[in-house]
């Protein structure tokens, strides 16, 4: 019993039905119990006020929208090395909602930082790379979507992932690198872990949690149908061929 | 090895291909911002390097996706995949010759726009250096986006959007190294960190897009 | 109930409307494909007569 098993398309597909429902069901508990808890129970901070209440989204999204992309990585090369389908697919599922979370991470960043840093948009280090992630993840979408041939889009893809990869933990760098100039004691990062105090910790805990049970079942949602579609084209393939 | 890069650099000359194009680009890029963003020599000065390295990235863009269409079109790329040279051998080659004929031509002319930019005096040296340093890196790295989008029939809009998140790094530092420069502050970290990526991109680039292209090809 | 927002009221309840909006539509763009797609699979299935991948 290893776990390559479930590259196997047919073993993924039972074994993700019977999971799906539960994963789910723990994504909207946790996002439910976080937020609300987080929204209605928590104080505001002495300096930031209300709007620390906007943490329980923007860090949970801006974490998982890193780790999509990671995940993605993984994925792409296990399909390179091992040419597991599944393993391609699931690369091509999780994109949307890597995308979905940094966009989620932009636009609150951007809501949270009119009041605290009063601008919308500061070519700030954090932001600007973030930018440019979601730029990687349409680039992305765009190529699985441009190519016919489904192996070719996923080797094309796979390759992609890997060079895009190195450059955005490049670009990142440059980033940091390129903003000292300009306004330095930038410090509008978002102090993480170190300085949230226990009141906000857990809810934040829970969001996490929340998000991260929510890509799982998202990503196991989407792979089953991107399976679906697979079998659809092939079945359809056969039928011409008479 | 050398015979191909004489024939893509020949074509790319010859053919009213992309030769002129990109440095009339580069030309206009210079002549347009000016005229939007007003003529006052201060502001021109402060954004000059920033336009030229853009100005270049854009000219170098323009060109790529005729990197490996050409050939893909008239089945000279097979010619080239089943050719006793390496593949790898052969992009870094294509890449050479577009940089001859893009890049290098851009870093020649760019102290002339320079001059309409208004770009302070100290400024020109290390115009020219980061150009040289960093523009080869365009040129390999669009020949991975070109390899990536080479079987596919409107390419062109979609390498933009593959090339330009990875052009990132080498704009940033190429900018900075220039604008230090200006301001005569020192320049060593940045260019190093262009250089560096340039003998990065063109070690490693090459192996991602040859098998980019076997697989385009298959 | 309602905790007091004071003047920050627009970019805190933005802020969740904004993300549960994007959320609610990539998991309901995500559910109809997923329908769509085991319909139309479904329709495929009865007509080639082959034995179904999966409920």
């Amino acid at each position: 019993m290893s776990l390559w098993e479930y590259a196997n398309p047919q073993k993924f597909m039972h074994l993700s039905r019977r999971v799906l429902p539960f994963v789910a069901g723990a994504a909207a508990l946790c996002l439910i119990v976080g937020l609300v808890w987080g929204f209605f129970a928590t104080p505001n901070d002495y300096k930031q006020g209300p709007t620390v209440k906007i943490i329980y989204l923007h860090v949970p999204a801006a974490m998982m929208a890193i780790n999509a992309w990671v995940m993605m990585l993984v994925a792409s090369l296990i399909w390179l090395i091992r040419r597991h389908h599944v393993s391609a697919l699931t690369a091509k599922a999780a994109a949307p909602v890597g995308l979905v979370f940094t966009l989620i991470a932009l636009a609150t960043g951007a809501l949270w930082g009119q009041p605290m840093w009063g601008t919308w948009w500061a070519w700030d280090p954090r932001l600007t790379s973030f930018l440019i992630l979601a730029l990687f993840y349409l680039g992305y979408i765009a190529l699985w979507a441009a190519v016919d041939d489904p192996d070719t889009a996923a080797d094309l893809t796979g390759i992609l992932c890997i060079v895009g990869s190195v450059f955005a933990l490049l670009s990142r760098y440059a980033v940091n690198f390129w903003n000292q100039g300009l306004h330095q004691g930038a410090s509008l990062s978002l102090d993480k872990e170190e300085n949230v105090s226990d009141v906000f910790w857990f809810p934040l805990l829970v969001c996490i949690a929340g998000f991260v049970l929510m890509f799982v079942a998202l990503v196991l949602l989407r792979t089953r149908t991107e399976i679906r579609a697979r079998r659809l084209a092939a079945l359809i393939a056969r039928e011409r061929m008479g | 090895m050398i015979a191909l890069l004489i024939r893509d650099v020949r074509l790319a000359v010859r053919a009213g291909g992309g030769f002129g194009l990109g440095l009339a680009f580069f030309l206009l890029v210079a002549v347009l911002v000016p005229l939007g963003v007003g003529p006052d020599g201060g502001t021109l000065a402060r954004i000059a390097p920033g336009i030229l390295w853009v100005g270049a990235l854009l000219a170098c863009l323009l060109s790529l996706d005729r990197l490996f269409a050409l050939d893909y079109e008239d089945g000279s790329l097979d010619l080239l995949v089943t050719a006793p040279i390496p593949l790898e051998g052969v992009v870094a080659v294509k890449a050479l010759a577009h940089w001859m004929v893009t890049g290098l031509p851009l870093t020649l002319v760019a102290p002339v726009l320079g001059v309409l930019l208004n770009l302070p005096a100290p400024g020109y040296f290390w115009l020219v250096v980061s150009l040289a340093l960093g523009t080869p890196a365009l040129s390999v790295i669009g020949a991975f986006g070109a390899a990536l989008t080479v079987g596919l029939k409107r390419g062109g809009l979609l390498l933009s959007l593959l090339v330009l998140p990875l052009y990132v790094p080498t704009l940033i530092f190429g900018a900075e190294a220039v604008k230090r420069g200006a301001e005569g502050m020192a320049t060593g970290t940045p260019l190093a960190l262009l250089a560096a990526i340039t003998a990065g991109a063109a070690a490693l680039l090459p192996f991602a897009a040859a098998a980019a292209i076997r697989i385009n090809l298959r | 109930m309602m905790p007091d927002l004071g003047k920050y009221a627009d970019a805190v309840l933005g802020s969740y409307a904004v993300s549960l909006g994007l959320i609610a539509a990539l998991v309901g763009f995500s559910l109809w494909q997923g329908v769509r797609m085991r319909r139309a699979l479904a329709v495929a299935e009865a007509r080639t007569k082959k034995e179904p991948v999966d409920g």
